[in-house]
């Protein structure tokens, strides 16, 4: 009796498991399936190189769609890694036991909002401020886009990060102190280098984090299928609108049909390249980390 | 017609019920009762779903159509006939009904040659699709010549149009869009290239809307903002600007003096089913088109 639901148990934890896979492998045939034909109709070249999105002109290029995925990206986790760092820093060397974790509620509500939430906020808060400050011209933009997900990837990096700070031997921080060194100076010169796997594995997870957004970032970035121009108008460019590659496929499916709906399948195809990518990286840092050990 | 509002209503009226029943009995039975009750409903709303799905009239289509289709639809004496009406874009809404998946296609645009072939169209109304501008923007007029020029990025400061000095915020539309398509066809905002059709707005960086709504809470809430939309969209938090010095009303696009309108159609594939031919002569008869009237779109007559 016993072994047979252990048995059953057993066989209930595989079920699981391969329900997951399951998953992955529907989604992965079923966005294959509607996107590689579309790739070949409209050539994989002219597809990622292309910069001219206009489905009515059975135009599909999703250059400028790429290239404003990586920018906001980009600047998000430039706008919001040294802020999370120093967040990390701050909550597991110097703040009192108290105020860490009172932080850590905090930061694990900020990871817990929903999307749409941010959206939202970025769209009633931060378009019209941008706008008032560029004097009306600005607020759906790249920036503010910029703004929106690095506020959205803080929690992930700021926790991940503290989680690995913690994981640091306290000798290495009582040597250090008793060198001489003062606590910021321990904080940034043993700690952070100490840590400094998971601090990467951290700012991955947040990029991973802001590539795949998608409906914060519908809401604040205007959603032109165009590139914001910086040839031509420097870095003004940031206040244009501009879209991303999962706001493509958010905001016109739904009107989609053809050639037109296989290319936003194709647009997903290259969103999940860009996810393999991502995930082969952490696996990297990971897999390096795990043989200096 | 209501019968999936109406059968959900009942529903909720049975979880109202049960939950009363539950009150009575202890706090544990109750929580399971409750789980088994929830699954239960969930599975017959799934089920009705699919048992609905039978012999209802399906109408896909534009989405500056779709409020005015809802109302007819709703106003349609017949309620045996259970009507869905789905705004999916012009564009979809052809397609949908050359497949066969729409009973009746809705489009806000004129339709191409190679539709044509495949569909009857039916006018069922005009509407006019206004420029709209911010109520505090002091530029209430514009001529034609102005707006094509503001699409297109040429004038990108209120000031060459007698305003502020403040910089023109555009918003447009997604592609597939009936009244972008029709907007950029009446205002000459296309481009031929390589025998293809090019938007020329989104060369001036407009902000995308997808949907009426959206374009009104943008323009509403962007003090240099212009955009356009269904002229039966327009309400107090925009101003519709005068075109060429003629007002965006429904008799003046019926006397030909404002020209930026176009038709709404309704489109089928072959003869229509008897309770689809209904609904069009209900919507093109007396009744049908004072609904039409009523919602600020042209009639017929």
């Amino acid at each position: 009796m016993n072994r047979t639901s252990q048995k059953a148990i057993e066989a209930l934890f595989l079920l699981s498991a391969i329900i997951s896979v399951i998953a992955l492998g529907l989604i992965l045939w079923f966005i294959l399936m509607k996107g590689i034909p579309a790739l070949r109709e409209i050539g994989i070249w002219e597809f990622v190189s292309g910069d001219l999105w206009m489905p009515s002109a059975d135009l599909y290029g999703i250059l400028p769609m790429i290239v404003s995925s990586l920018l906001v990206t980009l600047g998000a986790v430039a706008v919001g890694t040294p802020v999370s760092i120093l967040a990390a820093l701050f909550l597991t060397q110097l703040a009192p036991k108290k105020l860490a974790n009172a932080a850590q509620v905090v930061i694990e509500l900020l990871a817990a909002i929903p999307s749409v939430v941010y959206g939202f906020f970025g769209l009633a808060l931060i378009v019209p401020t941008i706008d008032k400050w560029s004097g009306g011209y600005g607020g759906n933009s790249l920036f503010a886009g910029i703004i929106i997900l690095a506020m959205m990837i803080l929690p992930t990096i700021i926790s991940v990060s503290a989680t690995s700070l913690k994981a640091v031997p306290e000798a290495y921080k009582d040597a250090s102190l008793a060198l001489g060194e003062s606590i910021t100076g321990t904080s940034y010169r043993v700690m952070l280098p100490a840590a400094k796997t998971g601090v990467f594995t951290a700012i991955v997870l947040g990029i991973g984090r802001a590539v795949g957004e998608t409906m914060a970032v519908i809401l604040v970035m205007g959603n032109t299928p165009r590139m914001p121009d910086f040839f031509n108008k420097g870095l003004a460019a940031l206040f244009q609108p501009t879209r991303t590659l999962t706001g493509n496929i958010a905001i016109e499916m739904g009107y989609a049909t053809g050639l037109h709906e296989g290319a936003l399948f194709a647009t997903a195809t290259v969103l999940l390249v860009f996810i393999v990518i991502i995930n082969l990286t952490l696996w990297w840092i990971q897999k390096k980390a795990g043989s200096v050990q | 017609m209501y019968l999936t509002e109406l059968s959900q209503t009942s529903y909720e009226d049975l979880i109202i019920d049960l939950y009363t029943d539950i009150g009575t009995k202890n706090e544990s039975e109750g929580n399971n009762m409750k789980k088994l009750v929830c699954m239960v409903l969930a599975a017959m709303m799934l089920l009705s779903g699919v048992a609905f799905a039978e012999g209802k009239l399906s109408i896909q289509g534009s989405t500056s159509v779709t409020p005015l289709m809802e109302k007819l639809v709703a106003a349609f004496p017949d309620k045996s006939v259970e009507c869905e009406v789905q705004g999916t874009g012009s564009s979809a809404g052809i397609k949908a009904a050359i497949e066969g998946t729409a009973d009746l296609g809705m489009s806000s645009r004129n339709l191409k040659e190679a539709e044509l072939a495949e569909l009857t169209p039916i006018i069922i109304a005009m509407d006019g699709i206004a420029v709209v501008v911010n109520p505090e923007n002091s530029v209430k007029s514009l001529t034609k010549e102005q707006v094509s020029q503001v699409f297109k990025g040429e004038i990108v400061n209120w000031k060459d149009l007698g305003g502020e000095d403040a910089p023109i915020v555009l918003i447009s539309r997604e592609a597939g869009s009936g009244t972008r398509d029709a907007f950029e066809e009446l205002m000459e905002l296309t481009t031929e290239k390589d025998g293809k059709k090019l938007s020329l707005v989104d060369f001036a960086y407009p902000i995308v809307a997808s949907g009426n709504g959206e374009v009104k809470q943008n323009v509403a809430t962007k003090k240099g903002a212009i955009g356009y939309l269904s002229l039966g969209s327009v309400d107090d938090t925009l101003v519709a600007a005068k075109i060429d010095d003629v007002e965006a009303t429904p008799e003046n696009i019926k006397n030909n003096t404002y020209a930026i309108a176009r038709p709404f159609i309704v489109v089928t594939k072959g003869a229509p089913r008897a309770d689809v031919q209904a609904l069009i002569d209900f919507i093109l008869g007396a009744e049908g088109q004072q609904i039409v009237a009523d919602n600020h779109y042209i009639t017929m007559g």
